[in-house]
């Protein structure tokens, strides 16, 4: 798809031909991820659909108490500082965002008045500023209003590198600007087409002034208020104990009319999946659990108990597989996986090939992650029902062979092909995890039936997934012939997804491997593209050249998608959950209810 | 006795101090990086991580790391800890009482079994009652405790639902039924850890009175008239005690380092659980407070055991 | 409690009877005629029997993936049904059993070893050496296992892989590794016995008698102290084959397509319910296995008692 033909099909969905809906799914076949594609409308003058959220409490609390159970416990309160996935959730119960995504990839308004579009004035012609309109009448849990000042401080903190913050990243190339107690402006550097990251969805919780103003910069770590939060949530803080549990109680003065239905909130930390989901599924001790990384097989049956349901959202993740094209074996310039150095085997576009066609995509699917993982050809993280048609893969034994033959690679006296001397034998490795080291059965099989001797290597996943320059276990540095991890897309522009692949994120010893592009592969068609796009002005045509990048990846078979996994989660048969993969789980959590 | 018992503990502070340092050695070459969650999130840029490291000293040199560690912790600083940015004292001191509640009362059970059953099986050989609390105690150290927890947890929380398998620190309930509750919750990991400690401290105690029993003293206080009951306890119970007091000396810190699988499976928030979660975030000063203090109490409690055979065998000499 | 002790059977120096048994003799007619004991080492035989020739007469490959059958109970194509991939677990087992066999036992005499020889060493010897030597099982007890395994992995591996190939390589790494962090105990409980044994009567008339101190701890006080020292090593080969499989989801034991039985047990923890068949054989067999070796250390312990009357 063109530049031509995306404008065409924006000018259908404006003139209703073409649903919003149908769209963004059209969109998400050509690599594009929903909430990208819903901003592509927007700033091309499409409203936006208002989410029905089917809330139906009709008055204030009154539902008992509320129990939730993540198997990583929250380590700290401040969103600011929110390590991981599971401090964003813990932060979330008490603080808000401006607006938030919903499962389709839409904004919705939190603590904004209205979404900015261009209609309604708030997104600048140039592209250069976006203005906020805030909520009145909201205020602090401790009773003080909220005003925009909250806003520029929220800004001031998380852009200064003395606090240290985490979002500083969506902070520190903009200049907020009050406008009025309820308005401010965002400042952009540069004309950006996805302008909604400060102050949405998981970096952009808005924190008080009046609470941390004297701990800003270096003090940061010393504000009782991370211990002790103060937000303008549906919850008010109660306890807090680091990696066990986070217990809130009811925001009587929560600024949208009767909610929240609970009472009061427990999120209970520690433990395993697998027992999180008995705990809802089967004997209903709670009513919620996250991150569900179960096998299928044991959700189903916990299923048939009849007391909690597993809830299924396309999310950002993909499981796939990384073909070295450089020489894991051998140091150049010393180190190994030297960009500068050619894999023996991979060279050959035929291995590449073979293995493609020997991931059985569709037994990984049916048989170990079920609904929570869906085969896939596609480097992108999307539902099932946002599926590219046009694109499709194979498994087949004997096509691998024939391939393999063709290019001469002939089957030795032990069984495996070999050719000028070089035998086909890789190592693969993964982090451990149930999945994965089945999955890597599963691939191992095929191969051998291929002439292909894989050997198996599981690395503990705090090595695994480690930074740390003294160990060859981190997939960072990639010492290995093959390797298989989740890649995730934090963020719904693809901007920063796609400098997986670009020529100057290669990672390597000069930059301590923490280039992003760990695949180390380089294509020069693939860094104009990119280069394009970050300067493309256009958000149509930048859109067609992410589309072009994604193509470009899959073409070259450097990595061999697995499955995409949705996010799964444990919930209780009558609790009303809103959920979406954009954002957190809590992103809606005023909206939690438990059905009569 | 009591000069050898201070000399002891004057030596026990070098030991400590050299403890501490390979402690501190170890977790500094270990693989791993505090900051690794913030490497695979692509939206945290390079500066932060590299901003956080240095705010939190990790580029110095080890040495001198070393002793920022240890001038701090001899002013009563333990440290913040990385991940949650919480003073260590603080984060442990909220895990302690669980973490004593239930081990303690894990090691205690363990004890009540292993006694009564270890001595009585010892009297008798090779009788029933003997063959029947070996197979037990076969069955108990035989079984891991990932596994007898989760088979317990399917036993008494899914299928009969009797017990929850959550164990929750803070219940709302008050007066009787809030022990009540926290009795429940207990029973399930107590059990579990109790049960396999128990089993190999039974093998132990019926060896060691096995040892004993057959000795010429034990039949001359029989053959004095002695009740048979006097003469198990009086005699036979208190020689045999060397080994048990050397094990259980030995299993006392845990008490306080907690017991990792079981409050994993449990969820029970103790020391155990926050060990494991500081070593796979790397968190090196919650890891490094918690071991100290434990590497503290093994030193102490293992010359506890030292003092304790003297009292049991007065021909100990202390020299 | 003074005056307990009759002279050690094998220093009785005085007792020179023509028809005298060598000790060692006498301890094997005294473990033949313990019943449990022989059952123990049947037990224990037929076990190793099977898993060494088994993989030859069961020839089904450990690693076929078969989705048809997956989770299946016992049947004649699966006589102890499959796992949650259609992969035969009796071929699994009689492949695991080897290793975990094989690591139990040699984890098993590092510790017994060691522990025993540290002890020793600073049972007779006082001061110095001896605060030395506790001062190291008081440092091994209290490092965390998990930061020292991950830096153990990281120095030694690869070493190792190149010096012996990976499967020896992977198996002396796990074996030293579980030796290593169980021998303190040992230590602990062997040094107890020579505080207490060494001012013995029978050792003193040893050393009244002019033995040096080597003999009276290998012929006097070391055959005195071996009760708790069998029952550390009995409970050890079961709590080695545990740690195995800790070790292998760790990353540092063997790698995960290697079905030992620790790590089949661990695999099936999560199907309990769907599938008990898949832990139960695991759990018996580590059962069966601890349990033989635990009737030979009772026989062991009687048969080297003299004072057991048999």
């Amino acid at each position: 798809m063109n530049e031509r033909q995306l404008r065409s099909m924006i000018n259908e969905v404006k003139t209703g031909k073409v649903s919003r809906r149908d769209f963004i799914r059209t969109m998400a076949g050509f690599g594009l991820a929903a909430p990208f594609a819903s901003q592509l409308l927007t700033w091309s003058g499409v409203a936006q659909a208002q989410t029905k959220s089917g809330y139906k409490p009709t008055k204030r609390g009154g539902g008992g108490a509320l129990k939730v159970l993540w198997w990583q416990g929250a380590t700290l309160l401040n969103p600011h500082f929110a390590v991981g996935t599971k401090d964003q959730e813990g932060s979330r119960i008490f603080y808000e965002p401006l607006a938030a995504w919903d499962a389709d990839g839409d904004l919705v308004p939190i603590l904004a008045a209205e979404i900015p579009s261009t209609q309604n004035g708030g997104l600048a012609a140039d592209g250069k500023s976006v203005t906020w309109k805030l909520k009145k009448s909201v205020q602090w849990h401790d009773g003080k209003p909220f005003t925009a000042d909250d806003v520029v401080f929220t800004w001031e903190y998380a852009s200064d590198p003395a606090s240290a913050t985490v979002s500083i990243g969506s902070y520190k190339d903009v200049r907020v600007e009050k406008l009025d107690s309820h308005t401010v402006r965002v400042h952009l550097p540069k004309p950006t087409p996805f302008w909604a990251d400060a102050f949405v969805s998981t970096r952009g919780m808005i924190i008080p002034k009046h609470l941390f103003e004297a701990y800003k910069g270096g003090k940061s770590r010393d504000a009782p208020t991370n211990l002790k939060p103060v937000g303008t949530g549906p919850y008010k803080f109660v306890d807090f104990k680091p990696g066990d549990m986070v217990r809130g109680q009811i925001n009587t003065a929560y600024h949208e009319p009767n909610r929240p239905y609970f009472d009061s909130i427990e999120m209970k930390g520690g433990g395993d999946a697998v027992s999180a989901a008995r705990a809802v599924m089967q004997t209903g001790e709670f009513d919620y659990a996250w991150n569900m990384q179960v096998e299928d097989e044991i959700l189903l049956r916990l299923e048939k108990d009849g007391k909690g349901r597993a809830d299924i959202v396309a999310g950002g993740n993909v499981e796939f597989i990384q073909l070295n094209p450089t020489d894991p074996w051998t140091e150049v310039d010393g180190e190994r996986s030297s960009a500068k150095s050619k894999h023996p085997l991979f060279s050959d576009p035929a291995v590449r090939d073979a293995l493609n066609m020997l991931v059985d995509r569709q037994s990984v699917q049916d048989h170990i992650y079920g609904r929570t993982g869906v085969a896939t050809r596609n480097f992108l993280n999307n539902p099932q029902r946002f599926r590219s048609k046009n694109t499709k893969w194979e498994f087949d034994v004997d096509k691998a062979n024939r391939v393999l033959e063709a290019a001469g690679w002939k089957r030795g006296s032990d069984g495996i092909r070999a050719k000028d001397g070089k035998k086909l034998k890789f190592v693969f490795q993964t982090s451990i995890n149930a999945p994965r080291q089945k999955t890597q059965a599963i691939i191992k099989q095929a191969c051998q039936k291929a002439g292909i001797d894989l050997e198996i290597k599981a690395i503990t996943a705090s090595v695994f997934f480690s930074s740390d320059v003294g160990n060859p276990d981190t997939y960072s540095k990639f010492y290995c012939d093959m390797q298989m991890y989740t890649t995730t897309m934090t963020q719904p522009d693809p901007e920063v997804f796609m400098d997986q692949y670009v020529s100057w994120q290669v990672s390597a010893k000069e930059n301590k491997w923490q280039g992003r592009n760990i695949a180390r592969w380089r294509s020069e068609d693939y860094d104009k593209a990119y280069r394009e796009a970050a300067g493309e002005l256009d958000p149509v045509k930048r859109a067609a050249l992410f589309m072009r990048m994604n193509d470009l990846v899959i073409e070259a078979r450097v990595v061999i998608p697995v499955v995409f996994r949705p996010r799964v989660s444990a919930v209780a048969n009558k609790l009303h959950a809103p959920l979406s993969g954009w954002d957190n789980d809590f992103w809606l959590l005023k909206d939690w209810y438990r059905e009569a | 006795m009591g000069r050898y018992f201070l000399r002891r503990l004057l030596i026990a502070i070098p030991s400590l101090l050299g403890i501490s340092l390979v402690l501190f050695a170890v977790l500094a070459l270990a693989p791993g990086d505090p900051f690794e969650e913030l490497a695979t999130n692509p939206n945290v840029p390079a500066e932060v991580r590299a901003n956080l490291r240095a705010q939190f000293g990790l580029d110095d040199p080890v040495a001198i790391r070393y002793v920022r560690w240890f001038t701090a912790m001899t002013k009563g600083d333990w440290g913040f800890s990385f991940v949650s940015r919480v003073d260590v004292d603080q984060l442990i001191l909220q895990r302690l009482p669980t973490t004593l509640l239930v081990i303690g009362s894990s090691q205690l059970l363990a004890l009540l079994i292993a006694l009564p059953i270890g001595v009585y099986a010892a009297t008798r050989p090779y009788s029933l009652f003997d063959q029947i609390a070996n197979t037990f105690a076969f069955i108990g150290f035989s079984l891991p405790t990932f596994f007898t927890g989760i088979l317990f947890i399917l036993i008494f929380s899914i299928t009969l639902d009797w017990l929850p398998f959550i164990y929750r620190a803070d219940i709302s309930a008050t007066g009787w039924h809030w022990y009540w509750e926290h009795f429940k919750q207990a029973l399930m990991p107590v059990a579990v850890l109790g049960l396999f400690q128990g089993a190999s401290w039974t093998r132990y105690v019926r060896s060691a009175v096995l040892d004993v029993i057959r000795l010429d003293y034990v039949t001359t206080a029989r053959s004095k008239g002695l009740g048979e009951i006097t003469v198990v306890v009086k005699h036979v119970v208190r020689n045999a005690l060397i080994p048990v007091v050397t094990l259980v000396a030995l299993q006392m810190p845990a008490i306080f380092g907690g017991a990792i699988v079981t409050e994993q499976i449990f969820r029970v928030p103790g020391i155990g659980s926050l060990l494991i979660s500081s070593i796979l975030a790397n968190d090196t000063p919650v890891i490094m407070a918690v071991t100290f203090v434990f590497s503290c109490l093994v030193i102490l409690f293992n010359l506890l055991a030292d003092v304790l055979y003297g009292w049991l065998d007065p021909r100990i000499s202390y020299r | 409690m003074a005056g307990s002790t009759l002279a050690s059977p094998t220093g009785s120096i005085g007792s020179r009877a023509a028809n005298r048994v060598s000790p060692g003799a006498e301890a094997w007619r005294r473990f033949r005629r313990h019943r449990l004991a022989l059952a123990g080492a049947l037990i224990l035989v037929v076990i190793v029997l099977a898993v060494v020739l088994g993989p030859l007469l069961w020839a089904v490959p450990i690693n076929e993936i078969d989705f048809s059958a997956k989770l299946q109970g016992m049947s004649w194509s699966h006589p102890l049904g499959t796992d949650d991939l259609g992969q035969d677990l009796l071929a699994r087992m009689l492949y695991g059993g080897r290793i975990s066999l094989a690591v139990g036992f040699a984890a098993m005499l590092i510790a017994i070893v060691v522990g025993t020889l540290v002890g020793a060493i600073a049972g007779i010897s006082r001061g110095s050496i001896d605060a030395a030597l506790m001062w190291l099982t008081d440092l091994f007890l209290s490092l965390p296992q998990l930061p020292l395994l991950l830096l153990i992995i990281y120095l030694f591996r690869d070493t190792l892989k190149a010096l012996v190939g990976p499967e020896v390589g992977v198996f002396i790494l796990v074996v030293a590794v579980i030796g290593c962090f169980r021998w303190m105990p040992v230590a602990r409980l062997v040094r107890a016995q020579f505080l207490s044994l060494r001012e013995k009567e029978f050792v003193e008339a040893a050393r009244a008698l002019g033995a040096t101190t080597t003999r009276q701890v290998v012929r006097h006080i070391l055959p005195n102290s071996l009760g708790p020292v069998i029952v550390a090593g009995t409970i050890d080969v079961a709590a080695a084959i545990i740690a195995e499989s800790t070790l292998s989801f760790l990353g540092l034991g063997f790698p995960p397509d290697v079905p030992t039985w620790g790590r089949l047990l661990y695999d099936a923890k999560d199907y309990l319910d769907i599938a008990p068949h898949w832990a139960l054989f695991p759990g018996s067999a580590i059962f069966f296995a601890v349990l033989s070796i635990n009737f030979i250390g009772d026989g062991l312990r009687d048969a080297l008692d003299p004072r057991k009357v048999m």
